[in-house]
Parts: C-alpha cells; structure tokens; sequence
C-alpha cells in the first residue's frame, strides 16, 4: 500500500510537470547536455535536488549484509560559477544473522566551483571541495565519529568535435572525478571485555586516505536526434542516455594497503523537461565489494527549470 | 521509511504546484531534418523549439562547406507559434550545409547547436 501512495504521487508529479512534452533539462556545455550522473558526482554547478536516490546491495560484512541507502541531496548556486551542496542519507542494515539496523549518515555538506566551460569543445572542468561532518550520523550504521575532508577535481568532455567520418559517435561523452578522503582522524581505538576471562581486547582501526575516482560513459540519443541525426525515434526512447559508472575507491596509506574496491554500473537516464529518472545495475568489482549485483534509481530535479526566477538562479550573478 | 515517504510526497507537494513552465530552448524537429539529404533546395532552414523563444535575442545561421554565410540573415519567428524560428535561403546548389542556431527561451536561459544537411545533385 505504501509502495501504491508514492506511485500515485510519482504520477501526479509527472502529469502536473508534462512528462509527455519533448523537452530538455540542464547541464549544459556548448549545445551538449550533460544528465546527473548517478553513481559518480558530475562535473556541473547547477540548482538540483535529488529526491531520492535509492541504492541496494549485499555487502560481505558479517556473512552477507544487505545494505539500503535513500538519499537526499540538493545544490545551489551562489554564483555562476559557485554551488554549495548539502546531502543525507538513511542507510538501513539487514544483515544474514542478527538483528538489523537503521539510521542516518553523517551529514555531507560541499562546495563545487566551475573553473573552465568551452561550449565549442563540450568541455568542462571544476574543482570542489566535501566534508562528511563526524558524529552527526548513528553509529549503529557505520557512521564515522571523526570529519573527512574530501577535495576532488571533475570534467566533462562531449565527443561533438569528432570529425564526420565518426559522426555516429559524437553522442558519446566521458564524465569523471578524483579526490582523497582525508579522515581527520588516522585511528579509531575500541575496546572490549571478555565477559568470562575479564581481559581487556583493545582493537585499532586504522583510516587511511582514499583515492576516489570515477568515470561515466555515456552516449546520448537526445545529442544524436538534433545534432547529427534525426532517426525519426519515438518518446521516451528519444530521451534516453544510456551509460555506465565506474566508481572506484583507493587506499593509499596507513597500514597495509587494501585493494581497490568499487562498482561498475550499466544503466539508463531518461531526461526530461525538469527532472531525469535513472536506474543503473551495481556491479562489484570483486569480492571484497561485494558478491551480489545491487541497484541504483535516482529522481533528480532540475531546480534552475522548475524556478527560473527564484530558487533557481544564483544568488549572485544573474541568470547564465 | 514511512515518515521518509511522507517528507518525499510533501516536498513534491511544495515543489510542483509552484513551479513555471518554461525550461531551456532545445531543438525539437527542423526542415530539413537534422542530418538529412535532401533532392530539392529548401527555401528555408525551419526549427521548431521545445520552448517558446525570444526571436530578438535568437538566430539561426546557415554556411555552406567553404564556411561562407549563405542565409538571407532575416531570422524570424512564426506569429502564431513562438516555438519556431526560420531563416530564408536563396536558391542553393548541391553541398553540404551547416546550419548553426542560438536561441534565448522565454525564462531567459540560453541555448545553442548546430547541424548539418545535404543537398543532393
């Protein structure tokens, strides 16, 4: 029944914002437009809200644990160039054995800064900045109790300036990001007691810097109806962009290092007149990932759209 | 999950009724057709936009292969459909065009492609 009320929610949205309409969204460089990507943070500074992002896998703690994540993440513009970022997640733990667990993650908060847009390359570059506040998350669901800084560099590059012998794929474009998650705190220390011997086990727990990189391929119908070929492709399909993230993480100090750990996921965007529903496949890179493929599906507005004259403008700088 | 669902409907609540519809300008359909080939000269380069658009602060241009203008540079909306923007061609001979636009929707936002076509011999 709960599934049904925000379906017909879900469908009363859609209508009210003309989902039938052929229209576009934002994120944008030259006459290429970029979606949000799901699983890795996209290069653009933009008014959005992602209202949820919904994430499932079986992760291999405690012999198999199945982890939900429902996020929330808005951005917006001070300036043209500048956004300030704010998201929460509800993680919800349901291990093979035990009893389970529910609670919210440390609050995100982040800064992003637009350094270089070339429309006539599709190209884009920024820099920006992310700190996961410690201790503002429950502990029950891994929440840290120390900050991590995470500062990372982003672009985006359409393949449009291709030459015409390959003009079926300049509809092609790569997105990507690489930061280190700087722990402000390089060691945790717990202790437990033998409840029967008494004697004292005292474990540390060490938090190394992570390289956290990621790529997004995706290939966009919608570039390809209006600036190479109009195949005549009917609705929803020709808003369609298929693509597949990359998103990795690294550690690259403090003890011995860890393997590279991460996902690969294959999926689809449909991007629309003010918002883009996309649903992508999380596929462990290996084991120490996770065993089982899990599922991503994000509803993310286009703010700037939605409000053109308000919420979704810069604060400073005009409309651009 | 329940109070979660109920936040999500409530925003959705706020959000929706509130918004405009206007959105940025993207190309919908044009004549001729965006990378098409075409057997006779069309006398004009016809796009029609997702968004109404403001033709003042808009344009299309049209250049041969050489890179040389070729349009009447007289771009102009449609009175009855402000979604649509021409440019007038005079007589063209066989080539491949390029037709470049650049459009400013009503809400302000500003948008821009380019494509080409053929004529054929």
């Amino acid at each position: 029944m709960k599934h049904l009320t925000l379906f017909f929610w879900l469908v009363c949205a859609a209508c009210e914002l003309g989902v039938t309409s052929r229209a576009f969204g934002h994120g944008f460089a030259g006459a290429r437009f970029f979606p949000a990507t799901l699983s890795t943070d996209d290069p653009f500074v933009s008014d959005e809200l992602s209202l949820p992002t919904v994430s499932t896998i079986r992760t291999p703690d405690n012999g198999g644990t199945r982890e939900t994540d429902i996020s929330v993440d808005i951005a917006k513009r001070i300036t043209p160039q500048f956004a300030v970022e704010i998201g929460e997640t509800l993680t919800v733990l349901n291990p093979h054995e035990g009893p389970g667990a529910n609670g919210f993650g440390n609050l995100e908060l982040g800064g992003k800064y637009q350094l270089l847009k070339n429309g006539e390359h599709e190209a884009i570059v920024s820099i920006g900045l992310g700190v996961e506040i410690g201790g503002t998350g429950s502990s029950s669901v891994g929440a840290d109790s120390f900050s991590t800084w995470t500062p990372g560099i982003f672009f985006g590059k359409g393949f449009g300036d291709l030459p015409e012998a390959l003009r079926f794929l300049k509809p092609l474009a790569l997105t990507g990001l690489a930061s280190i998650a700087i722990p402000t705190s390089a060691s945790t220390r717990s202790i437990t007691v033998n409840d029967q011997t008494g004697e004292r086990d005292i474990e540390i727990e060490q938090h190394p810097d992570v390289l956290e990189w990621g790529l997004a391929l995706e290939y966009s119908v919608i570039y390809l109806q209006s600036q190479v070929q109009d195949m005549h492709l009917p609705a929803p399909i020709d808003r369609l962009i298929p693509l597949v993230e990359f998103a990795m993480e690294t550690p690259l100090n403090r003890g011995p290092l860890g393997p590279t750990t991460g996902t690969i996921n294959p999926g689809v965007i449909w991007a629309g007149k003010y918002f883009q529903v996309g649903m992508e496949a999380v596929i462990p890179i290996n084991e120490h990932t996770g065993n089982n493929v899990g599922v991503i599906a994000q509803l993310h507005f286009f703010l700037d759209d939605l409000f053109p004259h308000s919420i979704g403008r810069p604060v400073f700088g005009g409309n651009k | 999950m329940n109070s979660l669902c109920r936040i999500f409907c409530f925003c959705l609540l706020v959000l929706l009724p509130s918004a405009r519809v206007s959105a940025h300008a993207f190309l919908e359909h044009s004549d001729p057709s965006v990378g098409s080939k075409v057997h006779s000269a069309p006398a004009t380069v016809r796009i029609w936009f997702t968004e109404a658009i403001e033709p003042r602060f808009s344009s299309i241009q049209v250049f041969d292969a050489t890179g040389k203008q070729v349009d009447k540079k007289d771009t102009h909306s449609d009175p009855s459909n402000r979604s649509l923007l021409q440019v007038s061609l005079p007589r063209l001979g066989p080539g491949s065009y390029k037709v470049v636009w650049r459009v400013v929707s009503v809400d302000t936002h500003r948008t821009n492609g380019d494509f080409t076509f053929q004529i054929a011999q």
